[in-house]
C-alpha cells in the first residue's frame, strides 16, 4: 500500500487528505443549518453527476434522460414508503428498480451511439416525465408524493441535518472510491477504449455493446443512490424532478466540471448547486448568471473547469519557469 | 489443412457488386499478397474475412472451422488479427497502453472492474515484448501523440502481434511511409515467424514483392490472376489492369 502514495502521488494524497478533513469538519465551522443542507445537496448531486459521467465522460455516451432514471428511483422510494413499507425495503426496491430501468433504457438506446443515443435517451426521459404527470393513481400527478420521516441507521436519526450530511458524505466517499477504482481497472480501460475507437476494440476481441451495457448499469446504480438521498432530503417528489431541465442540469454539471475526470463532476455539482441555492438568494436572475458562467467556461476552459484549470496552471508555471531559466536545467531556452 | 479458406464469397452494396465469387486458399505459414487497383475490393475482402461485414453468400474457414457466422469480436479469440489501412489507435494514451489494450482484449481480465491495470505487470511485460519485436520498447511510455507516423504503423503491427495470431491480416502496412520507415516496417515483418500466416494488401510493389510468395490480383471484386510471384508479375493481365506498362 505504501508505494501507492510515493513520489508522484504525494501531492495528490495531501490534497485528498485536506479535502477529506474539510468535508468531515464542515458542520463544525459552518454556521447554520442552511449551509449544512447546501453541503448535503452538493454531495448527493455530485454522486448523480459521477454516475452520469460514467456514460458521458468514460463511455462517450451523452444521456439527456438521466433525470427520468433519477425520478424513477425517487418515486419508487416515496411510493413504497407511502404504501407503508419500511425504509430498508423502500431503499432496496428503489435501487433494484433504478438499475432495472437503466438496463431497459440501455437496451433501447444502445442501438446507436452519438446523436442517436442522445435523442433516444431524451425521448425515454420525456416518456417517464409524462408518466409521472399522468399516472395519477401511482404518482398523484402534479401534487407529487410527500415522504414522511427519514431513516435512522444505527440509531442516528437522519432528520438531524448534520447526521444527514454525514450520511451523504459516507455515500459520496464510497461513490468516489468506486469510480476511482473503476476508472483504473481493466474494465475501465476497455470502456474508454470503446469511447475512443469502438471499431478497433471490436477487432481486438472486445464485446463493445456489452461493455457499454455494464457501464450503463453502473451509472444507473449511482443515479439510483443519489435519487434516494434526494427524496429523503426534500421529503417530496414531483414530476418537476424528471423534467428535461433537470436532465440538462446534471449534464451541465458534468460538462462544466470536466467530463472523463474524477473531480470534474464534483466541481460541476458544487457550482450548479451553489448558484441554484445560495446565489439565487441574492440574485433574482440566477438562471442568467448560471448561463453566463457556462458561456465563460465554454470560452475560457472548453474542456471543463478541472482539466482547464490544470492546463492554465501549467501555462502560468511554465511562463514563470521560463522567466527564471537558471533554476531548472530541463527547461528549453527560447 | 489450410489456414484460411474462402469459397464463393459475394458482397454487394446496393447495385455495386464489390466481391464477386472470391475463392482463396491460404496455407499455414504462407505470405500472401493481395494487389489490385483502387476500388478493386481489397479492403472489403478484409472486412469480410474479419467479420466487420457479413457476406451475402459464401463461407470463410479458419483452420477448417467455419467462421462465416462467428461475430467479428470473437474472431481474434480464434487467432485472427488485423491492422488498418487508416491508422486506428488510441491517440490519448501511451504506446504501451495501446498494446496493453490489445493483450487485454483476449484476456478474461477485461471484465474486471476493480484491479489496477497499469500495475498489472503481466500486461506491461508482454506488451514490452511485443513492442521489442517492432523495435519500439525503448519509447513504450511515450504518449502516442508524440510519435511519428512510421512509429504508429509499427504500433499497429505490435498490437496485432501481441495477440499472437495464427492468421495476420495487414492492410497496407507501408502506406504513407518514408523510405527509411518502410525499411523498418519491412524488417519487423520479415522477423515474424512462420507459424503466423500473413495476408497483406499493399500497393508498394518493391517491398511487397520481396515479402510475398503468392500473389492474388483482384479487379472489380474478382480474382483475375493468382499464382507465385513470377507468374503473377509476368502475366499480361497483371500488366494490363495493375502495373500499367
Amino acid at each position: 500500500m505504501s508505494e501507492i502514495f510515493s513520489a508522484n502521488n504525494r501531492l495528490r494524497f495531501i490534497a485528498l487528505a485536506i479535502a477529506l478533513v474539510v468535508l468531515v469538519s464542515l458542520p463544525f465551522w459552518v454556521s447554520g443549518i442552511y449551509y449544512i443542507n447546501v453541503g448535503s445537496q452538493i454531495l448527493f448531486f455530485a454522486v448523480f453527476a459521477l454516475g452520469l459521467n460514467i456514460l458521458v465522460g468514460y463511455a462517450g455516451l451523452v444521456s439527456l434522460g438521466h433525470a427520468g432514471l433519477f425520478g424513477i428511483s425517487a418515486y419508487a422510494t416515496a411510493y413504497m414508503l407511502q404504501q407503508g413499507f419500511g425504509h430498508t425495503s423502500a431503499i432496496l426496491v428503489a435501487l433494484v428498480i433504478g438499475v432495472a430501468s437503466m438496463a431497459l433504457f440501455a437496451v433501447l438506446s444502445l442501438r446507436s451511439s452519438g446523436i442517436g443515443f442522445i435523442m433516444i435517451t431524451l425521448a425515454l426521459g420525456q416518456i417517464l416525465w409524462g408518466l409521472a404527470y399522468r399516472w395519477i393513481s401511482v404518482t398523484d400527478g402534479d401534487n407529487g408524493i410527500p415522504v414522511r420521516g427519514r431513516p435512522a441507521p444505527f440509531g442516528y436519526s437522519l432528520t438531524d441535518p448534520v447526521n444527514f450530511y454525514y450520511a451523504s458524505l459516507i455515500v459520496f466517499i464510497v461513490a468516489v472510491a468506486m469510480v476511482f477504482i473503476f476508472v483504473r481497472s481493466p474494465f475501465g480501460a476497455a470502456l474508454m477504449g470503446t469511447r475512443d475507437q469502438p471499431r478497433r476494440m471490436n477487432a481486438l476481441g472486445y464485446h463493445v455493446w456489452m461493455i457499454r451495457f455494464y457501464a450503463c448499469l453502473f451509472s444507473g446504480l449511482l443515479t439510483a443512490v443519489s435519487a434516494i438521498l434526494f427524496v429523503y432530503y426534500t421529503n417530496f417528489i414531483s414530476p418537476q424532478t424528471l423534467s428535461l431541465t433537470a436532465s440538462a442540469e446534471v449534464l451541465l454539471m458534468v460538462i462544466s466540471g470536466g467530463p472523463g475526470t474524477l473531480l470534474g463532476p464534483i466541481v460541476g455539482a458544487t457550482l450548479v448547486v451553489v448558484i441554484k441555492t445560495v446565489v439565487s438568494g441574492f440574485i433574482e436572475r440566477w438562471n442568467f448568471l448560471l448561463g453566463a458562467i457556462f458561456v465563460a467556461i465554454v470560452i475560457l476552459v472548453p474542456e471543463g473547469i478541472v482539466p482547464g484549470s490544470i492546463r492554465l496552471w501549467r501555462l502560468i508555471t511554465r511562463k514563470r519557469a521560463a522567466a527564471a531559466p537558471t533554476t531548472t536545467t530541463t527547461e528549453r531556452t527560447p | 489443412m489450410s489456414a484460411l479458406t474462402i469459397s464463393g464469397l459475394n458482397k454487394s452494396f446496393g447495385g455495386l457488386h464489390v466481391t464477386r465469387s472470391v475463392n482463396l486458399d491460404i496455407q499455414p505459414g504462407e505470405r500472401r499478397l493481395i494487389i489490385g487497383p483502387n476500388g478493386a475490393g481489397k479492403t472489403t475482402l478484409f472486412n469480410l474475412i474479419t467479420g466487420e461485414l457479413a457476406p451475402d453468400t459464401g463461407t470463410i474457414k479458419l483452420f477448417g472451422q467455419d467462421i462465416t457466422k462467428v461475430p467479428s469480436r470473437d474472431r481474434p479469440h480464434l487467432g485472427m488479427a488485423r491492422t488498418y489501412q487508416i491508422i486506428t489507435l488510441f491517440g490519448k494514451d501511451t504506446i504501451i497502453h495501446n498494446v496493453r489494450l490489445a493483450l487485454l482484449g483476449l484476456s478474461p481480465m477485461r471484465w474486471n472492474p476493480w484491479t489496477n491495470l497499469r500495475r498489472d505487470d503481466r500486461f506491461t511485460e508482454t506488451g514490452h515484448k511485443a513492442l521489442a519485436r517492432v523495435g519500439l520498447s525503448h519509447i513504450a511510455d511515450r504518449p502516442l501523440s508524440q510519435t511519428s507516423y512510421g512509429e504508429r504503423r509499427r504500433v499497429e503491427i505490435a498490437m496485432a502481434l501481441a495477440q499472437e495470431p495464427k492468421v495476420l491480416l495487414l492492410d497496407e502496412p507501408f502506406a504513407g511511409l518514408s523510405i527509411d520507415e518502410r525499411r523498418d516496417v519491412h524488417k519487423c515483418l520479415m522477423a515474424i515467424p512462420r507459424d503466423v500466416t500473413i495476408v497483406m494488401i499493399e500497393h508498394n510493389m518493391d517491398v511487397a514483392l520481396e515479402f510475398a510468395e503468392h500473389i492474388t490480383l483482384l479487379h472489380f471484386g474478382e480474382v483475375i490472376v493468382e499464382g507465385n510471384r513470377a507468374e503473377v508479375v509476368n502475366d499480361p493481365r497483371t500488366r494490363e489492369v495493375y502495373l500499367g506498362h
